[in-house]
């Protein structure tokens, strides 16, 4: 990966090679600030304005009585169990939805890594929900829970043919939960296939000749081989399933009792005009993945730069 | 042996079974509704299939096609997805071509930005943007929305591309050059065919993004002006989730995810190397 001349060289040759590391230093810097640029543009500088914004109450609804409260909005926003309640529910649907992706995207993975016949066609139909739009995945599983339209009650057995699932918070959390699982499973079972592929089929023949059973071979040699890249997965997923609003928009509109912390703050902004408000949110927000990132890093310890082959 | 190898085939062979239905079966759901007919819909038509005498035929989809506000929100997402993927493209290459062969300073710091920002929660920039836009005229307009999907695709642009520099045997290029290239023909005819496919996969990743966008499209657009396919969508006809014309919506969810489909049947395999590339090792 380093190109920089390392060798001990003559006095005039290290020279030369010093201006060419002072070169290419100033041409790296070139080349990555458009991305930096860009990248932080749209995000640092709004973060930075909502934070100064969370500290104000300020309502687009009535602009001229913006005036400087302090930790007022956070205040109000911590001491509301709707707060709480929302984030109750965005955690346990990252819980669920995680834990449920895990298992049958490695399960999806397995079953990919060892088939033979029709491989095509199956990493071609797994990249379809994968591609397809969220709110086409939300429409799709809202119709098909309709009492009135829908296939799923008719399906199941245990379930009355008129039963509302959109009416309690459970049952709508549930149909929820299976658009967000149903879109993103794929996607889970490709990153766990590749962590797959890389676990020495040696070890695995070694361990079977010493008489390891199937499920021997998968705890003690499988597993623990691909570690990085199922702690990868989950880190990855358990963010994007905290940041849940698309399907709860599409498909509930945050009714009994289905709002997300990302739902909530989206509501606050832009259907409210409550500008402080929705700025302490997202700070809120903001820093509810970083405590959660950081817990999962720490608690799995997950090593980024290993999985990411910088080391 | 025999027994267990004949057991585990059938296992797999249930297994593969089990990934079609689970990936084809929402799809042909979709597909079946909206070839529901309106009447039947009202009057409630409980069923995977369209019961007899409640098949529309290509009705939804002719009323869909002639809605003005749905096909100003494909043409706005197809060109919206396009430039931005273009646009991220472009700087992506530059920033991943210094990542996999230069030695500078902050690449560290570049790193940790693209990562920082690919866990971003996106709800969080909008209300600031949208004040941010407001004021300085880009609410409801392409740009609007090209900036912020830029911003998010680099980061999955940087890694899935510098991951494929990084495998590309660059010594080549001088090789070509000891052999009487000129630079540029040595750049053309050596390093353009190494890098494309990479290049390739990151504008389909970064295509899937813009075009999958919910968050900014409902928040950054107010009309057909710049309003792209998902928000319209969730917009079709008023806001009340529960009394939609549902096989008129499956039919431009169809519509809608038809571009999806031809580039995953065309580039499936590009795909798939682009996304493990990109999270697992890049």
């Amino acid at each position: 990966m380093t190109h920089t001349v390392t060798a001990p060289a003559p006095e005039a040759q290290r020279k030369k090679a010093s201006d060419r590391a002072v070169a290419e230093n100033k041409l790296g810097m070139k080349l990555v600030a458009p991305a930096l640029v860009v990248m932080l543009l749209v995000t640092a500088f709004p973060m930075l304005q909502a934070l100064w914004l969370s500290l104000s109450n300020y309502a687009l609804t009535a602009p001229d009585d913006r005036s400087f409260v302090g930790l007022q909005n956070y205040v109000t926003a911590l001491t509301d169990p709707l707060f709480w309640r929302t984030m109750a529910v965005t955690v346990g649907i990252m819980i669920v939805t995680v834990f449920f992706e895990l298992i049958i995207g490695f399960v999806f993975a397995l079953v990919m890594h060892r088939v033979i016949f029709a491989r095509g066609i199956i990493r071609t139909s797994i990249l379809i929900p994968y591609g397809i739009i969220t709110v086409v995945s939300g429409f799709a599983w809202q119709f098909a829970f309709s009492g009135t339209n829908g296939f799923v009650n008719l399906w199941l057995p245990f379930v009355e043919g008129n039963f509302n699932w959109f009416g309690e918070q459970f049952p709508a959390l549930f149909a929820i939960c299976v658009s967000e699982i149903w879109k993103t499973t794929p996607f889970m079972s490709l990153l766990l296939l590749a962590g797959l592929a890389q676990v020495s089929e040696d070890m695995i023949e070694a361990a079977k000749v010493d008489g390891a059973t199937w499920w021997q071979r998968l705890f003690r040699v499988i597993l623990p081989n691909m570690r990085a890249a199922i702690m990868v997965a989950i880190l990855f997923r358990a963010l994007d399933a905290f940041r849940i609003f698309d399907n709860i928009f599409v498909m509930t509109a945050g009714a009994v009792g289905t709002e997300s912390v990302s739902f909530l703050t989206y509501r606050q902004v832009i259907e409210q005009f409550q500008i402080g408000m929705g700025s302490a949110l997202s700070v809120l927000l903001f820093l509810s993945v970083l405590v959660i990132a950081f817990l999962i890093v720490k608690l799995f310890r997950v090593d980024l730069a290993a999985a990411r082959q910088e080391g | 042996m025999g027994n267990g190898s004949a057991l585990r085939k059938a296992g797999i062979a249930v297994g593969a079974l089990l990934i079609l239905v689970w990936c084809l079966l929402p799809v042909a759901w979709i597909i079946s509704l909206s070839f529901k007919s309106q009447e039947s819909i009202t009057n409630g038509s409980p069923g995977f299939f369209p019961a007899d005498g409640g098949f529309a035929g290509w009705d939804n989809y002719v009323a869909a096609w002639e809605n003005d506000q749905f096909r100003r929100a494909i043409f706005n997402s197809i060109g919206i997805s396009l430039i931005a993927t273009l646009l991220s493209v472009i700087v992506a290459t530059l920033a991943a071509y210094a990542i996999a062969r230069l030695e500078f300073k902050g690449k560290k710091l570049v790193l940790t930005t693209a990562l920082a920002i690919a866990m971003f929660p996106v709800v969080s920039l909008v209300g600031p943007l949208f004040d941010l836009w407001r004021a300085i005229g880009l609410y409801d307009t392409w740009p609007g929305l090209i900036i912020p999907y830029m911003s998010f695709t680099l980061p999955l642009a940087i890694w899935t591309l510098s991951a494929f520099f990084r495998e590309i045997p660059w010594e080549m290029e001088q090789a070509a050059q000891v052999d009487g290239a000129t630079s540029w023909q040595a750049f053309r005819k050596v390093i353009v065919p190494l890098a494309a496919p990479g290049v390739f996969t990151a504008a389909i990743l970064t295509f899937f993004f813009a075009w999958n966008d919910f968050v900014f499209g409902i928040s950054l657009t107010s009309t057909e002006a710049a309003r792209p396919i998902p928000a319209s969508l969730s917009f079709f006809v008023g806001a009340d989730p529960f009394n939609r014309p549902a096989s008129l919506l499956a039919a431009g969810a169809v519509i809608a995810t038809i571009p999806i489909i031809v580039i995953v049947l065309v580039f499936q395999r590009k795909i798939v190397a682009g996304l493990t590339s990109g999270a697992v090792k890049g």
